[in-house]
């Protein structure tokens, strides 16, 4: 592996503890991640849609050591609340060095297949919702010529497969949509991170059959923190996906079309 | 490839061969995680075979199993709640294992009020076994320090537990092996370390006699335990070594541990662990100790958790696994029976690799159920052979019944249900505490009992 274990630098463009804003708090990923931040001192703003969930994770970071935990909670669904939240976010941390996007929904691809109202919920909560996050975020930052917008896609954005392709595509529509956003704001100063992860051991998968070769969310975590310190622009994690999808995206479609992805 | 763990509200389950420890017997069941403190009991609506939450299967047998039926795991539901640094109450849900505990605790300067020989448990599953440590004999059992939890029933209600608040199911709760309710969070007592290094002394003794005359002498020592040579006869008959320590005293860094680094690859064939390798290795232990006494300065991860170094240290036992049988039995009989099981144990020809010893003391347990009682206590581990080994164990816990002792279930799954109800005459009284949708292999086993929903 190539990045340097659980890199603990903290970003130098602001004096004190990093101030991190995190969207989806109560995913698995996400909260694997804070806990790193919480170690470091951070001070954290919390949002998620589930109240208790909220209230459980807020209290172990500023348990393990988190400098300021606060939250609300809110259905990022409802971009109109968008504005409002991020403005009420930054003002409680007092400034804002990094977004963590982690929210997202898996969906059911038969019920999508069937149901066109099912797959524009899917699309929904993963493209339409992070684009008025990030289109507000990204405005934030460049105004202050600062800032990391680290978002979390997936391998599956890479190429639509019949298993899962409306995660997929509203995936592959945050990946194209964050690569834009990067060409038009790395030059104010501001860092877009894409994040790829293959499947990830959570505490919901753990126990199941083949979930032993899924990636360990702590190790997962600790590679998304330390690209959030060195700015990069793009992850897969484990790194192995790398390689990987690079050989699906190849495979001409006269032979993908046939195959059982 | 589809990233699994985008949204908590959509919760795959499979059906999986769930491992305890010992990898003996091994049952399919439908594990259901249990992430959040309100998952219980919607997560379950409309399941009628049977559920029993489980954490990390680091018991031996069948306490954490629960054949075609539902496992609530609960490894997920391990956030650190609160801690007072004042008085060291550290509140955590019942996931956290106590290596979490430990990595979050030991830099701040408090240590685990007892620890069993594996960090790797749940706090929830501590609880359940009432486990037990080296420091039995000042500390009492671990349910001793646990001073409040909340345990949520399947009829949906949340009781708060503690010594003045729901006394009784307090009480069937601390050793009631996950059949009280799922205990969701728990508040534990720390205790103030200044050093992560243990004052370690070890003494090689001759026989059960000069055992118990260095267990009199140490009663002052905090933690204590013995490894015993089973495999010998005549005049190396139960010689071992004592080994004994106190936190020490001296300030110094207390950092966080290294991860574990080794993992035992494969399962070992069948013939690696057999009478002539173990007598091999109880002599190389006996006398890696080269003097009698000897006295070093050791980090608490290898006095407390020596195996943990080897991640899947059970594998060492071959696919057939392994079964631990550990007694207990009141000083009144202790010397006499320890030493004819040993008799019996040397007799048989089967191994035991790993062989402890230890003194219980006289702090009572607030548990029921809970195994550890004045006396002393021996492990021993067995790989299976199927032919051999159960009726072995069948004699033993017939003599352990026959000298007053008792069989602590998270490390059973041979006792017969006579034997058990011979062991734990309270086991009905027990048994009106025991959630209607809660059961496991080893109850069923011991009572007879699988509720019909």
């Amino acid at each position: 592996m190539s990045t340097s274990p659980a890199s603990t630098t903290a970003l130098q463009t602001s004096t004190g503890p990093q101030k991190i804003l995190v969207l989806g708090a109560t995913s698995g990923i996400a909260e694997a991640t804070c806990r790193i931040w919480a170690k470091q001192g951070a001070r954290l703003f919390l949002v998620a849609r589930n109240g208790d969930k909220l209230a459980a994770v807020a209290a172990d970071l500023k348990t393990r050591g988190a400098s300021y935990v606060d939250t609300a909670v809110a259905d990022l669904d409802d971009t109109t609340q968008h504005p409002t939240l991020l403005a009420h976010a930054i003002n409680s941390l007092t400034g804002m060095d990094v977004a963590y996007l982690a929210h997202g929904v898996l969906g059911e691809q038969p019920q999508a297949e069937q149901d066109f109202g099912h797959a524009a919920q899917i699309l929904h909560t993963n493209f339409i919702a992070p684009v008025s996050l990030l289109t507000w975020l990204a405005n934030y930052c460049v105004q202050r010529h600062a800032g990391v917008l680290a978002v979390i896609s997936s391998v599956a954005g890479d190429r639509g497969r019949k298993s899962n392709y409306l995660y997929g595509s509203s995936k592959a529509g945050l990946s194209a949509f964050l690569g834009g956003l990067r060409n038009r704001v790395d030059r104010e100063g501001v860092t877009v991170l894409t994040i790829k992860p293959g499947p990830v051991k959570t505490a919901m998968t753990a126990g199941m059959k083949g979930s032993e070769k899924f990636a360990d969310v702590d190790k997962v975590a600790q590679t998304i923190v330390a690209a959030i310190d060195k700015r990069r622009d793009s992850l897969y994690v484990p790194f192995q996906w790398q390689p990987i999808m690079f050989i699906i995206r190849n495979i001409p479609e006269s032979i993908f079309k046939k195959l059982n992805l | 490839m589809s990233e699994l763990s985008s949204d908590p509200g959509s919760t795959p389950t499979a059906s999986a061969s769930f491992e305890s420890w010992g990898r003996y017997p091994t049952y399919s069941a439908k594990i259901i995680p249990i992430n959040w403190q309100n998952d219980f009991p919607g997560v379950i609506a409309g399941v009628h075979d049977g559920a029993l939450p489980v954490g990390m299967g680091r018991s031996y047998g069948d306490v954490c199993l629960l054949k075609d039926g539902n496992l609530l795991l609960t490894t997920g539901m391990n956030r650190l709640l609160n801690f007072d640094s004042e008085t060291g109450v550290l509140t955590a849900e019942a996931g956290a294992t106590l290596a979490q505990i430990l990595d979050f605790s030991v830099p701040r300067g408090f240590f685990l009020p007892v620890s069993p020989g594996t960090k790797y448990v749940t706090l929830g599953g501590a609880i359940a076994n009432d486990i037990h440590g080296k420091n039995h004999h000042v500390a009492g059992a671990f349910g001793s320090h646990v001073t409040e939890f909340e345990l949520v029933r399947s009829d949906g209600t949340r009781k708060i537990c503690s010594p003045t608040e729901n006394l009784d199911y307090y009480a069937a709760t601390i050793g009631g092996l996950g059949l009280t309710g799922v205990i969701t969070w728990a508040k534990l007592r720390m205790k103030p370390i200044v050093s992560r290094m243990i004052d370690y002394e070890g003494i090689q003794f001759h026989g059960i006699d000069e055992f118990l005359d260095l267990t009199k002498q140490s009663e002052k020592i905090e933690y204590t335990v013995s490894w015993i040579d089973c495999a010998s006869t005549g005049k190396n008959f139960a010689r071992g070594v004592f080994m004994q320590g106190d936190h020490s005293k001296v300030p110094a860094e207390l950092k966080q541990s290294p991860e574990p680094k080794l993992v035992f690859p494969f399962d070992a064939p069948g013939f690696a662990l057999n009478h002539t390798t173990v007598s091999m290795f109880n002599t190389a232990f006996f006398h890696k100790q080269v003097k009698p006494r000897v006295t070093a300065l050791q980090d608490y991860e290898p006095f407390f958790y020596p195996l943990d170094k080897v991640l899947h240290w059970n594998r060492l036992y071959g696919r057939n696994g392994l079964l631990q049988f550990q007694y207990a039995i009141p000083w009144e009989s202790a010397r006499e029976g320890t030493i004819a099981i040993l008799k019996e144990v040397a007799k048989s020809g089967l191994a035991s690799f790993l062989a402890v010893l230890k003194a219980f003391g006289d702090v009572p347990s607030p548990g029921m159920m809970s195994f550890p009682q004045p006396g002393i206590t021996l492990a021993l581990d067995f790989p299976i052979k199927a032919d051999k080994s159960f009726p072995l164990f069948e004699r033993l816990a017939d003599m352990t019944r026959d000298f007053g002792g008792k069989l602590y279930p998270a490390k059973d799954a041979a006792m017969t249900a006579a034997q058990f109800q011979a062991f734990y005459p309270q086991w009905e009284q027990f048994a009106r505490y025991r959630d209607p949708l809660l059961t496991s292999s080893f109850w069923e086993r011991v009572t007879g009992d699988r509720p019909t929903l």
